[in-house]
């Protein structure tokens, strides 16, 4: 990890037009990706991660959504900007992507082969022939067995974990800079989760790639994020170094995530803890702070206006009334 | 894949026969019989043309009688059409039919698939409206509507087309435009609504987005990507559909003047003329098994994961 960023987000803001009114499932997330770092996302469902994660290569499906207003700089160029044909050129070939269910995210209807050689094909110039060959080498790395004749088959003929390996592959066959991987081991079980999430570390730092992990396991973002934003209703109330948020959370919704942890060393009979009450309704959200219903330091103030982030240098802020004052 | 054919051409035995059996009986209980509509006719000649075709005998023999002469590949006399057999009056108008709802079923799906596609890729948009609106006109617009404004548009006003009639040759080609057009309307029309909505679904699928992700342009996302698994409903559709269109429809036939099969139906089911009744369902009902059995086999290719043992 060097300190060159390579990805900005600025207060981006994507909106959801629906029926009863503005979802605001981004509002004003903003955080750094310097390069080969590891960048946790975490939440709960519905905290904005993955709508963040598809604005960033601009696929907000669009009506009902739109990006209201922000920039994601990736080397300096805006890519909400960027024309069209430009953005695809750096989609699935600087900056890949990883879905949450390998079992819906190939196409059941073509070969291993057909899905990942057009995309080497198109991103790299190569004839199809070098482009399988390709293929082949990124399945192998990503420790598909017989990769020669397993690349000929169809997506059914792979179980759920090998299916998330070849995604992996084919996400990394064009060399990206970023891998942008949404929840890519929840839809697994977990001797399986593990595996994946070993290989994902280790080429992602063979090849130097970024990553930006989306997932709402704390036990997953402890093991392989450098960094980490934590979101909560379409903002990121924390960020920093994963070691200092882990030895000390600032925000009380981030210390209510690690302490609902369970422990090992803790002792037998104690309940399980839990943040009481449920994730705000996110439809016309008025602007208090989202997290106060549930926050047993909440203030009067927490109820009329959302906090301004504090930041503390390195990379470390966190948005709330209790560190406001003491700045 | 060779067993699985072969499985299923076994199985087309059982089925015809459970068809053959019901429909004979069925028809027979229908109030009326072929010569009950004839002017009142002295007892004695009555009972000569029963039993010239055999109606005097018990029901259950008549049956094993007809079922005899079919394995013989004999349909019979037809009762209403004197001295014509089922067999010759179906080969004389079944091909008419076949060529008439081949064209037309062609027509359907050219422009069904063509237009559900653009409709939705420019979903809730004005190319969407204007072709669904077209297709609700062409699901809920009676055959003998769209038939004669046709007729007389293109025929009475402008002199582009014949009106009507089966002529062989060149000029036959310019009379089989408007009824095969006014035939293929209706399935054009819901051809064009199944593609939308199975465009619509794949277009919303998780590999579609990877596709997107992937930096594929839009052309070669929907081309590639789309089509195939959209294709599945239309094409199951087809099975049928092809079935129903070449075995004639009596309203085309009738304002275009086509010696087709679909006025012979519809005339024996009114005369129960039960040969010719038998010869329809049995020709019908080949066709659909057979039309079944082609889309099962299309499937296995469109779709890798189903696999025929």
């Amino acid at each position: 990890m060097t300190d060159e960023v390579i990805l900005q987000v600025k207060d981006l803001k994507t909106y959801f037009h629906v029926d009863e009114g503005i979802v605001k499932a981004v509002d004003g997330v903003s955080f750094n990706l310097r390069k080969g770092e590891t960048l946790g996302i975490v939440g709960e469902s519905g905290s904005g991660k993955s709508v963040t994660n598809l604005s960033i290569i601009n696929m907000i499906p669009n009506p009902p959504g739109r990006i209201a207003g922000g920039e994601v700089l990736f080397h300096g160029a805006d890519l909400l900007k960027m024309p069209v044909k430009d953005l695809r050129s750096i989609r699935g070939n600087k900056i890949s992507m990883i879905f949450q269910d390998p079992m819906t995210s190939l196409n059941p209807f073509l070969r291993i082969s057909t899905q990942m050689v057009e995309t080497i094909v198109l991103h790299q110039g190569l004839d199809k022939k070098a482009a399988k060959a390709k293929a082949i080498e990124m399945l192998k790395l990503a420790g598909i067995p017989a990769p020669e004749k397993r690349i000929d088959q169809y997506p059914h003929q792979f179980s759920g974990g090998m299916r998330q390996r070849v995604m992996i592959a084919m996400g990394l066959s064009c060399n990206p800079e970023i891998l942008i991987a949404d929840e890519p081991t929840s839809a697994l079980d977990v001797t399986i989760q593990a595996q994946i999430l070993d290989l994902m570390k280790d080429l992602t730092a063979r090849l130097g790639t970024a990553v930006i992990l989306i997932t709402h396991s704390l036990g997953v973002v402890a093991g392989m994020c450098d960094t980490l934003c934590v979101m909560y209703a379409g903002r990121v109330v924390e960020r920093g170094a994963t070691g200092e948020i882990f030895a000390e959370p600032k925000h009380p919704y981030t210390q209510g995530l690690i302490k609902s942890v369970p422990r090992l060393d803790q002792a037998q009979g104690d309940r399980l803890r839990s943040i009481r009450g449920q994730p705000p309704n996110v439809i016309d959200l008025p602007d208090c702070c989202p997290f106060y219903p549930r926050c047993d330091k909440a203030m009067d103030i927490c109820k009329r206006k959302y906090p301004a982030t504090t930041e503390y240098g390195n990379g470390r802020a966190v948005s709330c009334w209790l560190y406001t004052e003491a700045k | 894949m060779t067993k699985f054919i072969i499985r299923r051409v076994l199985s087309l035995i059982p089925t015809m026969f459970i068809i053959v059996t019901l429909s004979f009986f069925l028809i027979r209980f229908a109030p009326g019989g072929p010569f009950s509509s004839e002017k009142k006719l002295p007892e004695q000649v009555l009972q000569n043309i029963l039993k010239k075709y055999h109606m005097d005998e018990p029901l259950g023999k008549q049956y094993l009688r007809y079922m005899g002469d079919i394995l013989k590949g004999d349909l019979g006399p037809s009762y209403r059409y004197k001295d014509q057999t089922v067999t010759e009056l179906i080969k004389q108008t079944m091909p008419n039919s076949i060529l008439l709802g081949s064209i037309a079923l062609g027509l359907a799906v050219f422009f069904g698939v063509g237009v559900g596609i653009i409709s939705a890729l420019k979903q809730n948009r004005w190319q969407d409206y204007m072709a669904m609106s077209l297709a609700v006109v062409g699901i809920s617009v009676p055959l003998f509507v769209i038939g004669p404004i046709l007729q007389l548009v293109f025929a009475m006003k402008l002199h582009l087309l014949p009106t009507s009639g089966w002529i062989t040759g060149r000029a036959g080609i310019l009379a089989l435009i408007m009824p095969a057009f006014t035939l293929s309307f209706p399935y054009f029309a819901y051809i064009a609504r199944l593609s939308r909505g199975s465009v619509l679904e794949v277009l919303r699928s998780d590999y579609i987005r990877t596709a997107r992700a992937k930096g594929l342009k839009e052309s070669v996302v929907v081309a590639k990507h789309v089509l195939k698994g959209a294709m599945l409903p239309v094409v199951s559709y087809l099975g049928p559909a092809f079935a129903g269109i070449i075995t004639g429809s009596v309203v085309v036939e009738t304002v275009f003047v086509v010696p087709g099969v679909g006025k012979i139906f519809v005339q024996s089911a009114l005369n129960r003329d039960y040969t010719l009744i038998m010869g329809d369902i049995i020709v019908y009902s080949l066709i659909l098994v057979a039309m079944n059995f082609v889309v099962d086999i299309v499937y296995g290719f469109l779709d890798p994961r189903i696999a025929y043992k």
